[in-house]
Formats: C-alpha cells, sequence, structure tokens
C-alpha cells in the first residue's frame, strides 16, 4: 500500500486536517481502555459526515486496505486496536442528535453521540436506559458495536433492546438501511445481528434508538453481610419474591476498601460484602416492594441498611460503586478486570474457586458484581513493575474467566471479545457454532476488512461467495411474497 | 409432501442436508406465513418438544424448538414465572413463534420474541449444528444469531433448542378500559399513556364499528390501584377489571382470523389515528399495541385489502391471513434485497429451504 497516496485520496474527501499520519498523533489511536495492547495504525481519518464515512470505507475498498472503526476508545477488550498497516476511522465528529420525537419514543442520532447525551436530549421525561460507567464520554456507536449494557440490564436491558433502525456502511461501500423508527417489521432482523458484532460488520452512520419515560420514583438502599454468600442468598431471595430490582450490586471486602479509601462514602470497612438495591418504577408499586425487601434484609442477616432519603444520599450510595474501578489502584498499581458472567445461582461455588486461584497464584482479587444478571466484574491486582507480575496476573484472569465457563456462564457479559478475549472463545463456542458466526461475518465482509482480527479466535477464510439461493418462479414473478 | 419428525438436532440437520427441499413446521398455526412453495419434505419439530431445564432461581430456561408454548408455560407458572411471551394460537410451538416473530399483548412491556432469546441450537443445511449466545442473561461473546433466526420463517435454518428468559408472573393485574367513538381522542388518549410512567404489563387499542377503546393492563403488587390511574389519564368512559383474562384473550385472538383477511402493518404509536381511518375506510376493524405502534386489521374482501394497501401511509406490512394483494404499496430498498440475498446464500447455499 502506497500510504502517501491514499492519504491524499483521503484528505480529498475528509479535508486536509482530518488525516494523518504522524507517528505523534497516531499515538492517540494506538489503544482503547485496554492500555496494554498497543499498535500504530498507518493512517487515522476523522471524517464528518456519514457520505464522507461512505466515500472513505468505498476507497479502503478499492485500495484492499483493512480499516478499524472507532468511537470514544473506552472499550475494554482491544476492540478498537488497530490493525497495523490499516487505517483507524475515528466517528467523534458525528456527533449531533438529528431528530427527536418524544410521542413515539424515538432519537436519531450520529454515532459519535456521547452515551448520556441521548438521555439528556430527551430530559426530564424519557431517558436511554443502557448506562456502562463511561456513559459520560462513550458513544452511542460504540454501544451498537459492543451492545452495551451497564448496572441497570436486569431490568431494562442492553443496547439491543433500544436499536430499531440503522444506516450501515458495508465494507464494500454500500449503504444500506436496516429497520427504521417501527418495530415488528417483516425481512431478517439485520438490525439484531448488527448491534454487537464488534465493528466487524460495517459502520452505523445513523442510529434509532428507542427511550422510555423515566420511572416515577426511585428507591434505593445498602446494606451489609458479614459475606458474599449471605449477600448473594439476599439477591436470590429479592429475585424469587418476584421483584426486578433497577439494579442490584454487589461489592467485596476489597472493593469495598478501595472505594471507601478513594471517596468517604461512609461505608464501613469491617463487612464481607455491600449490597445496594434499587427499585425503581410507579410509586405504589415500589413503596410496596421495599418494604418486603427490607424484611429480605433483615431475614438474611444485613447490618447496617439505609434507605436513601434523597437524591443526595442515592448518589452517596452509587458513588462508592461507580469509584470502585478506578479506586483499585490504592490496593495495587495495576489492575486487571474481567467481565466473566454466570448462573446467579452459582455465586458461593464460583466465588469460593476464585478464591483458591488468587490463593494459588498469590494475587488479591476484588470481586464487583451485576448481582441481578450474573455480571462478574473479577478485578486481578498486581504490580506491572515486577518482572512476570502481568503475566500471571493474565493467567489468574484467564483462570477465572475458564471457571466462570464451566459453571455455565460466559467469557463476557458486557466489555465485548475484542481482540482481549477471543483465546477464550473455544471454551464457550464449538467448531460449528464460530463456523456459523463467519457465515454472517462472510454476507456482509466477504474480504474481511472491518476490525479484522477480532471476535473469532482463529481467521478464517469467507471462501467462494456461493451463487444466490434457488429463487422460486413463483416469487421471482413476484407472485408470492419472502416475507 | 413427505413429513419427517427427528429427534434430536443431528438429526434435523441431516435432514437438512439430504438433498431434498425441506420446510420446518411446528404447530402449523403460521404455515402460510411467507407465501412459500410447498417443500418436497416436511420436517415436523413435534418429537422436539421437551422443556430441557427450568433454572428457576435464574429466571431462564432451555426448550426445544417444537415444545408448546401452552405446555412450558404451565411448567413455569408452577414456580410463579412465564415466558413473556402471549400470541395467538395456542397450539403454537416456542420455536415456530420465535421463527415467525409473533408476540401479544405482553410485548408491550417485555418485547419481541427476540428480546427474550439467550441463546439458540439452530440445525443448518450443511448439516451442521450450531449454537449461538449463552445460557445466563447477560452475554455479549459472539454474533447474536439468535436474532438473526427471530423472524428468519426457517429460512436460514431449523431453531431445535432455545434458552429464553422468564420473568417473574405479576402477583395480581387489572385492566383499565376506556372507551370512545371519536378516534382522535382514542389516539390521544393512546399516545399519553404511552409515554406517561406506568410500567404497564400491555397497551392496546381495538376499533369495531365506529367505536374504540384503549386497554391499559398493570400488574404487581398494586396492580387495581394502578389501573384506576390509568383509567383517570385516559379521560374517557371506562372502568377497571380485575377479572381481564377474557378481554386480552380478545385482543389477541383478533390478530388471526381463520378463512378472513388480517394485515398487519408495523406503525408508529403517533401514526394510531391515520391507522384506524384506512381500517374504517376499508369497511373493517382493528386491534393494536398502542405502545409500540403495530396494528391488526381485519378487513372484509380481497378488495378492501387492495384499498386498505393503497392508502396506508408507507409503513412495512404483512398479510398475516388472506390473499396476498397485487400491489402491497410497499418497495424494498434494493441494498437491503442484495444483502438478505447474501446472508440467505451463506447460511442455505444449496437453497434447500424457503
Amino acid at each position: 500500500m502506497d500510504v502517501a497516496r491514499l492519504g491524499d485520496r483521503l484528505r480529498a474527501i475528509c479535508g486536509e486536517e482530518h488525516v494523518f499520519a504522524d507517528p505523534d498523533r497516531l499515538r492517540t489511536y494506538e489503544s482503547d481502555a485496554l492500555g496494554h495492547l498497543r499498535e500504530l495504525p498507518a493512517l487515522v481519518c476523522l471524517p464528518g459526515t456519514a457520505d464522507e464515512v461512505r466515500r472513505t470505507v468505498a476507497t479502503l475498498h478499492e485500495a484492499e486496505v483493512p480499516w478499524v472503526a472507532r468511537g470514544a476508545g473506552t472499550g475494554l477488550s482491544g476492540g478498537a486496536l488497530p490493525v497495523a498497516d490499516g487505517v483507524v476511522i475515528g466517528l467523534s465528529r458525528l456527533r449531533r442528535i438529528l431528530e427527536v420525537d418524544l410521542a413515539d419514543g424515538r432519537v436519531v442520532a450520529e454515532p459519535g453521540v456521547a452515551n448520556l447525551a441521548v438521555s439528556a436530549a430527551v430530559a426530564p421525561t424519557h431517558f436511554f436506559p443502557p448506562d456502562p460507567s463511561s456513559q459520560v464520554v462513550c458513544t452511542v456507536g460504540g454501544n451498537v458495536a459492543e451492545n452495551s449494557g451497564g448496572a441497570h440490564c436486569f431490568k431494562y436491558g442492553f443496547t439491543t433492546n433500544y436499536v430499531t433502525g440503522l444506516e450501515v456502511v458495508l465494507p464494500d461501500g454500500d449503504v444500506v438501511t436496516l429497520g427504521g423508527p417501527e418495530l415488528d417489521r417483516p425481512g431478517l432482523d439485520l438490525v439484531g445481528a448488527f448491534v454487537g458484532s464488534e465493528g466487524t460488520l460495517g459502520i452505523a452512520t445513523r442510529i434509532t434508538l428507542r427511550v422510555v419515560p423515566v420511572p416515577e420514583t426511585v428507591r434505593t438502599l445498602v446494606a451489609y453481610f458479614d459475606t458474599m454468600e449471605a449477600a448473594g442468598r439476599t439477591v436470590s431471595d429479592i429475585v424469587a419474591s418476584g421483584a426486578v430490582p433497577g439494579a442490584i450490586e454487589i461489592m467485596d471486602r476489597l472493593s469495598l476498601r478501595a472505594a471507601e479509601e478513594a471517596t468517604g462514602a461512609g461505608n464501613p470497612l469491617d463487612v464481607g460484602a455491600a449490597l445496594i438495591v434499587e427499585l425503581d418504577g410507579p410509586e405504589l408499586e415500589c413503596e410496596a416492594r421495599l418494604d418486603a425487601v427490607v424484611a429480605l434484609l433483615e431475614r438474611n442477616g444485613a447490618s447496617g441498611s439505609r434507605v436513601a432519603a434523597d437524591e443526595a444520599q442515592r448518589e452517596l450510595i452509587w458513588r462508592a460503586r461507580k469509584a470502585a474501578f478506578a479506586a483499585m489502584g490504592r490496593v495495587a498499581p495495576s489492575y486487571y478486570v474481567q467481565d466473566s458472567v454466570i448462573p446467579r445461582t452459582r455465586l458461593a461455588e464460583v466465588l469460593g474457586r476464585i478464591d483458591e486461584l488468587a490463593a494459588e497464584y498469590g494475587f488479591a482479587v476484588a470481586n464487583v458484581f451485576h448481582a441481578g444478571d450474573g455480571n462478574l466484574h473479577p478485578l486481578v491486582a498486581y504490580d506491572a513493575t515486577v518482572p512476570g507480575e502481568p503475566e500471571r496476573a493474565e493467567e489468574l484472569a484467564g483462570a477465572i474467566v475458564l471457571a466462570c465457563v464451566e459453571a455455565g456462564g460466559s467469557i463476557t457479559g458486557e466489555h465485548g471479545v475484542g481482540v482481549d478475549k477471543k483465546r477464550f472463545m473455544p471454551a464457550m463456542f464449538e467448531d460449528a457454532d464460530l463456523a456459523a458466526f463467519q457465515k454472517l461475518r462472510c454476507a456482509f465482509d466477504p474480504d474481511q476488512r472491518a476490525n479484522p482480527g477480532k471476535v473469532m479466535p482463529t481467521p478464517r477464510l469467507c471462501g467462494e461467495v456461493p451463487g444466490p439461493y434457488r429463487r422460486h418462479p413463483l416469487e421471482a414473478a413476484a407472485v408470492a411474497e419472502r416475507f | 409432501m413427505d413429513v419427517l419428525a427427528p429427534a434430536s438436532a443431528a438429526e434435523a440437520a441431516d435432514l437438512l442436508a439430504g438433498g431434498r427441499t425441506v420446510r420446518a413446521r411446528g404447530g402449523g398455526t403460521k404455515w402460510a406465513w411467507g407465501r412459500f412453495p410447498d417443500p418436497e419434505v416436511v420436517l415436523s419439530t413435534e418429537r422436539l418438544d421437551r422443556l430441557v431445564e427450568h433454572n428457576a432461581g435464574d429466571l431462564t430456561a432451555v426448550v426445544e424448538g417444537g415444545a408448546r408454548l401452552a405446555d412450558v408455560q404451565r411448567a413455569f407458572a408452577e414456580s410463579g414465572q412465564m415466558l413473556a411471551l402471549d400470541p395467538p394460537c395456542a397450539s403454537a410451538t416456542v420455536g415456530g413463534i420465535v421463527a415467525a416473530a409473533d408476540s401479544g399483548p405482553l410485548r408491550h412491556r417485555y418485547g419481541a420474541p427476540r428480546d427474550l432469546l439467550l441463546g439458540v441450537t439452530v440445525a443448518l443445511s450443511d448439516g451442521t449444528v450450531a449454537r449461538a449466545g449463552g445460557r445466563v442473561i447477560k452475554n455479549v461473546a459472539g454474533y447474536d444469531l439468535a436474532k438473526l433466526f427471530a423472524g428468519s420463517l426457517g429460512t436460514l435454518g431449523t431453531i431445535v433448542e432455545l434458552v429464553v428468559r422468564l420473568h417473574p408472573r405479576p402477583p395480581a393485574t387489572a385492566t383499565a378500559v376506556g372507551e370512545t367513538d371519536d378516534p382522535a381522542a382514542l389516539a390521544r388518549a393512546a399516545l399519553t399513556l404511552a409515554s406517561a410512567p406506568l410500567e404497564l404489563e400491555a397497551l392496546d387499542v381495538r376499533w369495531s364499528s365506529g367505536r374504540g377503546a384503549l386497554l391499559a393492563q398493570a400488574g404487581g403488587v398494586a396492580a387495581r390501584a394502578r389501573a384506576e390511574r390509568a383509567a383517570d389519564l385516559m379521560a374517557l368512559d371506562g372502568a377497571v377489571h380485575e377479572d381481564d383474562a377474557g378481554l386480552w384473550a380478545a385482543q389477541r385472538d383478533a390478530q388471526r382470523a381463520e378463512g378472513g383477511i388480517v394485515l398487519r402493518v408495523a406503525g408508529v404509536p403517533s401514526a394510531l389515528e391515520p391507522v384506524i381511518a384506512v381500517a374504517a375506510h376499508a369497511g373493517g376493524s382493528l386491534v393494536g399495541r398502542a405502545g409500540i405502534g403495530t396494528s391488526w386489521l381485519r378487513l372484509p374482501s380481497a378488495a378492501a385489502l387492495e384499498l386498505a394497501c393503497r392508502v396506508l401511509p408507507p409503513f412495512p406490512r404483512t398479510v398475516v391471513d388472506g390473499p396476498v394483494p397485487s400491489d402491497l404499496g410497499q418497495e424494498r430498498d434494493p441494498s437491503l434485497a442484495r444483502l438478505e440475498e447474501r446472508v440467505k446464500a451463506r447460511f442455505d447455499p444449496a437453497g434447500a429451504l424457503p
């Protein structure tokens, strides 16, 4: 590839100042939030409109150059890791909210719009439920790529439950509209197939999102337990009672201590676990459920439970939880975070196994747990300046992931496979499963130039493009409809 | 047509790869959907009908594609749980409902079949059996083939097993019904309730012979009081019913018409009034999901269907029951058609499936 010539062609599309190749500026794009994986791309290109994205991708298709789309770079799985000799297409300049339709609960946004900006555009009556911790900066384009979740998934679901339409630039430069403002459209659910595809099927340039009414009331409480098991048992009892809290979070002793040192939110340090429960919805329903939840806390031996009396107290309860990852810096200079999921009923058993593994490797492991949906975030604390520790920490984190899969869980609940977890894919999927994934990939991107080297554990060819399926004569004559 | 009933996923895959054209059938309640020509072989899922696992504590279940929804629903109810799908047709199978993306009034709160799927196992026409998704509520590993197969009408492969998310069954329900003969007042009330923070289980409309109603179902420990609030917000003539199962069965049943004509229109909530006007103009009746925007128009004749298709706003539509009109009144984006054909060609290169 002639980088200089390609740069000139892209500059003609995106403007002189929006395409660059000097190593100092490229460095900003060498990794996402999984900082230990780095790669310098050949070029970075920042188109400013959907049409510039289309022309950029068409140019790269013609030049046979691989590319990686990037939003705000907050991903935690290396999904936006550049390809050497490839191009990074940054979408940060496409940050307009194009339409707000409160009557139908729809927002049309460009991919570079920040997650929180969608909720801000429909406040105070509506909001956009997916709420990853990075929501102040992470983009809806990135949320679509990763099918982002957050603390409120157990009740509200994930990004995929809130995307109704997409305008997509396919890897060959063709533009296709998938879905629309309407639900229940006939035809293949290609919106559903695209969301969570980690940038390997194309670039969404126009995203139609569903927003929902802000709940009438929110009641948040925190309680402390001697053990993680007691906290986990309480969650099972709450769920068995028929309540569907907006959020249920558990922090263990180590993460609680780190967060307390960082925030001074007033949590005790001598407990085994903290449980946060947030009930939201109609006031009449929440009040009745809250009484039942408080009774369950007492029955399971909770201490020091308190219900937030106002927004300030609610914020204080959440502050410790939201600071948990960053606060680990107080416990160890570096940490490695995993994103495995377990069936919630296997919590005690899996935590026991994690303790055994941590002891075996000689590292401290803190656990922060989206307890409603079973998404465990074990943080392995280590010192990157000690030779060999980063490798052994990563090995331990991998052993924890596999323990979760053995318990019937998943290698990733919300961070995505990216580069980081693709080596674990064979633990969850057989060869025939991966081959089926590849069929979808090849339908969208037969040359595999969109974010190559991600998701799939080993490179696979697309093979010859099969001919079109046999059209029935009636269908070809438009007498019969396909859908 | 030969009818063969494989007893395992592997047998189903062998059948699909056997060199003849095949179409899967569950309860047979939506066999006409898609207007496909008859296959050489019918793959009946009747022997793939087990409830494989019900993990009550995790609110998940594993069911085979040929299991009847009514049967697994009874098992879930014993733990106070449900699979939040309530489409018409008592004999429909879970696999068939998912493959056809059919739903009922509960779609308002819980989503379409796609939204309740955690994982799927499919038999493919290359003779392989592939699994996607997982067995836990939250999982983003791999491509979401479950959503690709939901609504694919069996054109890409056969759904042999599904992992589904369950929900607690509300301890009580109550339904507010508000009636009016003014379509504008009905549409206004529907939009008011759709954007209010009521967390309704279902929000439906109906219109027939110059009169319509809005139905709002609350479920939970405070169902009655919440339904009364919904009734106040509607500002229509109405009442609250605690014994409401019959009301919702009628809504559900009106989505189909054996021997009759039903057109499904995928609209948006704010377009309810013009869609009611089309139904009335064509001499038909309507039921719909007020907060979702999807309506079912029951029409008296093929001519009425032709008329409705001509004058409807440009929303995607499907003939659920009855003859396909000469002009459905919608154009397909050629880029999208090409992409759909590429997906089809990758999953079923030999064209064994419809």
